[in-house]
This record gives C-alpha cells, sequence and structure tokens, in this order.
C-alpha cells in the first residue's frame, strides 16, 4: 500500500510538467522576448556609436568613406574653432538655462494640476498638448511668432506701450537663444510635469495631512515636506532633460539653422553642419561626441544623488 | 457645551452615508473613544473634526467657537496621530517632532527645549537623530505622539495609533497613553476598533455602527446597559446572549452571569433555564459552553455560558443542565427597534 502511494505522490509532478507550455519555460521566454530591444540596441545605437567614434579619428568625409586614422587631430581643430567654442558654451547655456526653468514650470504646474478643481481633466490635456505637437509643425507656428515682420509678440508688446522700436528676433543673437529657450522650455515642460504629477501620487495622502494639521502653510509644506520627498524623481527628470537639451538638434535647426552669423549653433547642430551639409564626416563626429563624457559625469553624479535621496527615505 | 461637540453632522461620499447625524458632546479633559466595527465612520468623523473633511451637514465646535465652515486645519488647535503615523520619511525624528513648532514660527531655541522636553517625556532621547524608516513601529508612534503633544493642542484626535504593534506592546502602550493623557489632561478622541483598547482607554465610549453612535457612556455603561442589541452585542467577547422571550421581546444576558444553577444560593433572584450544552472549549482561565435552552421556541439558537476556572461543576458535552442568570444581570431589548427597555428586575422568567 505506501508503495502505491509513493508512486501516486511522484507521478503528480511529472503530469505537471506535461503540461507546462512555453509560457511557463521562463528561461525560453526571457530570451524571446528580449532579443527585438537587443538587436534594436546593438544595431541602431551601438552601431552607429562605435562608428561615431571611429570616425571622429579619421578624416572621413561624405564622398570618401574611407577611414584614414588620423588621430586626435579632430578634436585638435575643433577646440581651436571660434564656432566651436561659442557652441559649446551656447549649449550649456540652452541646457542649464532651459532645465531650470523647465523644473520650475513642471513643479509649479503639477501642484496646480494636483489641486481639484473644475475642469481639471482638460486642464493636463492642454498641458500635455505641446509635448505631442510634432516639432516641426510646432516650430513653424513659432517661427511665425517670432517673424522679423509679422511678430505677434511684438505686436502685443506694442498695443500695450511696452516696446519701442522693433525686436528682430532671429536678427539678434541673444534674442534668437531667446526665442530658442522659449520654445525648447514650451515643448519639454509637459514631460517633466507628468514626472513630477507622478512623483506627487506616490506621496502619502497623510503625509499632506499631518503637513495640514501641524500648522504648515502652502509654501512651508511645498519646500519642506513635498519639494524633498519629490527630489529623486525630479533629479532623474532633470537628467533626462539634462541629456535631451544638450543632444537636441531639431529646436535650434528648424528655428534659426544656428544664426545669425553661426552665433546660436549648439553642439549638435554644429555638428550637423560640418558633418552632413558640409560634408566632413569626420570633424562632425568629433563635435558630436565632444560632450559624451561630460554626460556620463553628470549622468553619474545625479543617479548618485538620486538614489542617496531615496535612501533617507 | 462640550469642549468638542458636533450637531448632528452628516458626511456622504455619493451614495455612502459614511456619518450619519452624529451628536457627539466631549467634556474638556475627557477621553473619548469612538468604537465601532470596520467602515462605521469613525476616521471620516474624526477626519471632519480635524477640518481635513467638509461635513455635508451639520455642525462643529471647537472650544466654544464653531468650526466646520471656513476654520481650516491649523488654526483648530487639533494635532492627530494617524494610523500610519505619516511622519516626514525625510526628517530626522527629531526635525519631525520639531516641525509643528516650527510652522508656528517659534524662536530656534525654544524649539529646542520643547524638543527635548517632549523627547523625554516618551523616552525617545537618544532616537532623534535617526530616520523614521531606521525605527520600529513602536517607536514611530512614540515619535508620532512626541509630534503631536509638542505644541500643547486643544484637542488630540487618536485614529488607531496602537493598531500597528504587536499585542505585548499595545497593551503597555496603552497604559503608557493613559497615564500620560491623564497628566497633560488634554481632551481626546481616540478611535479604535478593538474594544478591549476602548474598555481600557475610555472615560466614555461612543459605540458607532453605520455611521450613527448608537450609545455614549462609561465603559461599565456600555457593557452593563447596553442601549440596544447592536451595542449588546458589539461589546463583549463573547458577546451578550440574546434569546427570544414573549411576543416582541428579546432577554438579554452575559455568558459570564449564565452560570449552573448551584452556584446561586436557593433563596437568590435568580431566572433559570434548562441548557443542553452541545460543545465544551477549555481557554485556561475559562470554560465556554456553546448549547441550546431546551423549552424555548427558537432551540436551535445557541447560547454561551462563560465559567470561570473556580467554577468547577462537571459538564459534559451532549448533557442538559439546570442554568441561571441573575435577574438584576438581564436586560430586555424591544425585538422590533432593537431598543432596550426597562430592566428586567421582577424575578419572572
Ligand atoms: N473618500 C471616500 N470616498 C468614498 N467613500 C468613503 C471615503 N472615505 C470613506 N468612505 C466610506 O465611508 C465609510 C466609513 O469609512 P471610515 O473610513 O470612516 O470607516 P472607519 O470606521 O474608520 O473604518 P476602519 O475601522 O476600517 O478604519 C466606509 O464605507 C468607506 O468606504
Ligand atoms: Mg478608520
Amino acid at each position: 500500500m505506501a508503495l502505491r502511494k509513493d508512486v501516486r505522490v511522484d507521478a503528480a509532478p511529472a503530469v505537471a510538467f506535461r503540461h507546462a507550455t512555453l509560457a511557463d519555460r521562463e528561461d525560453l521566454l526571457g530570451r524571446i522576448m528580449l532579443t527585438p530591444a537587443l538587436v534594436y540596441v546593438i544595431v541602431l545605437v551601438g552601431l552607429p556609436f562605435a562608428l561615431a567614434i571611429l570616425l571622429s579619428f579619421s578624416a572621413a568625409s561624405a564622398g570618401s568613406l574611407a577611414l584614414s586614422w588620423v588621430g586626435v587631430e579632430n578634436f585638435a581643430t575643433i577646440i581651436r574653432d571660434s564656432q566651436f567654442q561659442r557652441a559649446v558654451l551656447n549649449t550649456v547655456f540652452f541646457t542649464v538655462t532651459s532645465q531650470i526653468l523647465v523644473t520650475v514650470m513642471a513643479v509649479a504646474a503639477a501642484n496646480v494640476l494636483d489641486a481639484a478643481f473644475a475642469g481639471k481633466r482638460a486642464m493636463r490635456f492642454l498641458i500635455l498638448l505641446p509635448w505631442a505637437a510634432p516639432v516641426s509643425l510646432a516650430s513653424m507656428a513659432w517661427t511665425w511668432i517670432f517673424d522679423s515682420t509679422f511678430s505677434v509678440i511684438n505686436w502685443t508688446l506694442k498695443v500695450f506701450g511696452l516696446l519701442e522700436g522693433w525686436l528682430y528676433w532671429f536678427g539678434d543673437p541673444a534674442l534668437a537663444m531667446i526665442a530658442i529657450i522659449s520654445v525648447h522650455v514650451w515643448r519639454t515642460f509637459p514631460f517633466a510635469t507628468v514626472i513630477v504629477l507622478a512623483g506627487m501620487a506616490a506621496i502619502p495622502q497623510d503625509i499632506n495631512e499631518a503637513a495640514l494639521i501641524d500648522g504648515a502653510s502652502f509654501w512651508r509644506k511645498l519646500f519642506q515636506v513635498n519639494l524633498p520627498l519629490l527630489l529623486p524623481i525630479v533629479t532623474v527628470s532633470v537628467l533626462f532633460g539634462v541629456v535631451f537639451t544638450s543632444t537636441d538638434l531639431s529646436i535650434v535647426w528648424l528655428l534659426t539653422r544656428g544664426g545669425p552669423y553661426n552665433s546660436t549653433h549648439v553642439l549638435s547642430s554644429l555638428a550637423f553642419q560640418r558633418g552632413i551639409m558640409g560634408a566632413d564626416l569626420g570633424q562632425g563626429a568629433a563635435i558630436a561626441l565632444f560632450l559624451l563624457p561630460v554626460l556620463v559625469i553628470v549622468a553619474t553624479v545625479m543617479l548618485r544623488m538620486a538614489r542617496r535621496a531615496e535612501v533617507g527615505v | 457645551m462640550g469642549y468638542v461637540e458636533t450637531r448632528n453632522l452628516h458626511k456622504h461620499f455619493g451614495e455612502v452615508e459614511a456619518v450619519n447625524g452624529v451628536n457627539l458632546s466631549v467634556e474638556e479633559g475627557e477621553l473619548v473613544v469612538l468604537l465601532g466595527p470596520s467602515g462605521c465612520g469613525k476616521t471620516t468623523l474624526m477626519r471632519m473634526i480635524a477640518g481635513l473633511e467638509k461635513p455635508t451637514s451639520g455642525e462643529i465646535y471647537i472650544a466654544g467657537e464653531r468650526v466646520d465652515e471656513d476654520v481650516p486645519p491649523r488654526a483648530r488647535g487639533v494635532a492627530m496621530v494617524f494610523q500610519s503615523y505619516a511622519l516626514y520619511p525625510h526628517k530626522m525624528a527629531g526635525d519631525n517632532i520639531a516641525f509643528p513648532l516650527e510652522a508656528v514660527g517659534m524662536a530656534r531655541l525654544a524649539i529646542r527645549e520643547a524638543v527635548a522636553r517632549a523627547a523625554g517625556m516618551f523616552g525617545i532621547t537618544h532616537l532623534l537623530r535617526r530616520f523614521p524608516l531606521q525605527l520600529s513601529g513602536g517607536e514611530r508612534q512614540r515619535v508620532a505622539l512626541a509630534r503631536a503633544v509638542v505644541r500643547s493642542p486643544k484637542v488630540f484626535l487618536f485614529d488607531e495609533p496602537l493598531s500597528n504593534l504587536d499585542a505585548k506592546l499595545r497593551a503597555t502602550a496603552r497604559f503608557e497613553l493613559k497615564q500620560f493623557q491623564r497628566e497633560i489632561g488634554t481632551t481626546t478622541i481616540y478611535v479604535t476598533h478593538d474594544q478591549v483598547e476602548a474598555m481600557g482607554l475610555g472615560d466614555r465610549i461612543a459605540v458607532m455602527n453605520k455611521g450613527q453612535v448608537h450609545q455614549i457612556g462609561t465603559p461599565q455603561d456600555v457593557y452593563d446597559d447596553p442601549a440596544d442589541t447592536f451595542v449588546a452585542t458589539f461589546i463583549g467577547s463573547p458577546p451578550m446572549n440574546l434569546i427570544e422571550h414573549d411576543a416582541g421581546t428579546l432577554v438579554g444576558f452575559r455568558p459570564e452571569n449564565f452560570l449552573p444553577r448551584q452556584i446561586f444560593g436557593a433563596q437568590d433572584d435568580v431566572v433559570t433555564y434548562r441548557f443542553r450544552v452541545r460543545r465544551v472549549e477549555y481557554l485556561g482561565s475559562d470554560r465556554f459552553l456553546y448549547g441550546v435552552l431546551e423549552e424555548r421556541q427558537r432551540s436551535d439558537q445557541t447560547v454561551i455560558a462563560d465559567l470561570p476556572v473556580t467554577i468547577t461543576t462537571p459538564i459534559a458535552e451532549g448533557e442538559a443542565y439546570e442554568f441561571a442568570v441573575p435577574c438584576r444581570a438581564q436586560r430586555q431589548f424591544d425585538a422590533r427597534t432593537g431598543k432596550t427597555g426597562k430592566r428586567k428586575t421582577d424575578g419572572a422568567a
């Protein structure tokens, strides 16, 4: 009797095993599902990246892809180039300024959107709209807004008597940079807002209520309770923003093409101009890669900060 | 007028009537426990008093001042300890306790003194430089209490502050809490669904069900003289036995008053029942007997007797015995409304 019982106990797992389908084969399934991502990363990110590094050490041009090794010559040339120096400064200024503006606006918008009021859903939709709008389309609208003859900003300022003379937005380097930053902020702050909103949703309701009962005013609650708790996620959002902004080409290219007199170039627009339009692939690659080490350091530091802030929680 | 008073207070969440006409009056310095089953509206009632929830209708007064219309939480002078403690996770224990004082703009030196005093009161002085995550449940609870007392509020609101502690710690914490509340004499409203906690802590207990207060009274009142069948069966473990008497009346008696007839003297004023025991449970200090009353219309209704170990009468499962209840321990309820009638003292069964 006992023996037969043993046999039946043993049989049970065997039966279960026969019914195991693909869905239960975690090892196999994992590999299958990872494959597309892996292919994507290797073919569309890894290879171009390796190629860019290779190109930056060569004298390749669009005409001849012969990878004649020239060492660091490309880097040496661009570092002495005043346009390049300007582009580095522009990139840093563009990135830092727009990220400060985006972060402040995103935190403010998230706080507004978190409050209960009529039309909240519509408001959320409207705030998200710039993010969803195609950048080329949006740039066309903005080109008109900043147009040298038809600028609505100028007209409005005039009507209210705040402007004497006329602002040539894309004719003046400082105004052009202001325009570029405005459009970029307009375009990227919705996403930052969404991230901050998600972070706020993760703060327990009773912590906010405790702060209310403890007598904290709106600002004290914001600066002493909510912002510190948001810090990890805001750091991540800023990190995204920094990487995205410092490598972004579209806004500058669509609005000013680096003008006037190549004064508003950022590194990626300059790399595009030199490498693709100017056909000097080697130099273009060197310019594009110039910020990489900086970005790696910035990313590492910020991720560390985010982790440290989280440990405190 | 009570120090904290609600008048005909209602709170409806859509269809749900979370609080449904509560009149509560808490005297100054008193500790009133809100006791009721889960979902009966205790937290909602407390949140309305704190100002975190706006009443659908009704009035709330704190220290004679009407607060329900436009007095924000911070101006009500209430301190609340949340069930989750709601400590600020990014602040050290000391900064958590200091927070309410910083909010009223107290000078830094005075804050440090006040924090030290509050921490000393709860024996957490050595924990002030730790983050909440680095504290045990009991320690967090103390920090939360210290944060609540530090600015001397008019009213304490406690929402099940002990429910996250293990049973042993809970008993000690309950004792300390009571001690502490007696000492500083701050008016306190304490929410719990644990009746042992309620009986042990409350000067008075407000028994709630389905958004309404069924009875307010001292622990002894609600235990000995429940206002209706809900209170009778909710308070006490095992609950009061309710048996159908004549038409329209329910008779109630507590299991510990339902004892073998021979325990009582021959001249004692008792009501006797024939009790058929179906099951016996030994619980160390007590014996629980489950059975039915014979000669009753609804004889399948389970009746419980709770015999202390001092009563050694042998009881066998399946046998019937003469049991009795002292007349003064019997209560009568209207079968239809559940409300209590006059005490049954006439001695007739
Ligand atoms: N914000 C809300 N929206 C809708 N319904 C709610 C809300 N808050 C509470 N309720 C409902 O109101 C009723 C009372 O809830 P409440 O939290 O006051 O109960 P409670 O007595 O504190 O229960 P517990 O002992 O489980 O904490 C419940 O039925 C609950 O589902
Ligand atoms: Mg509750």
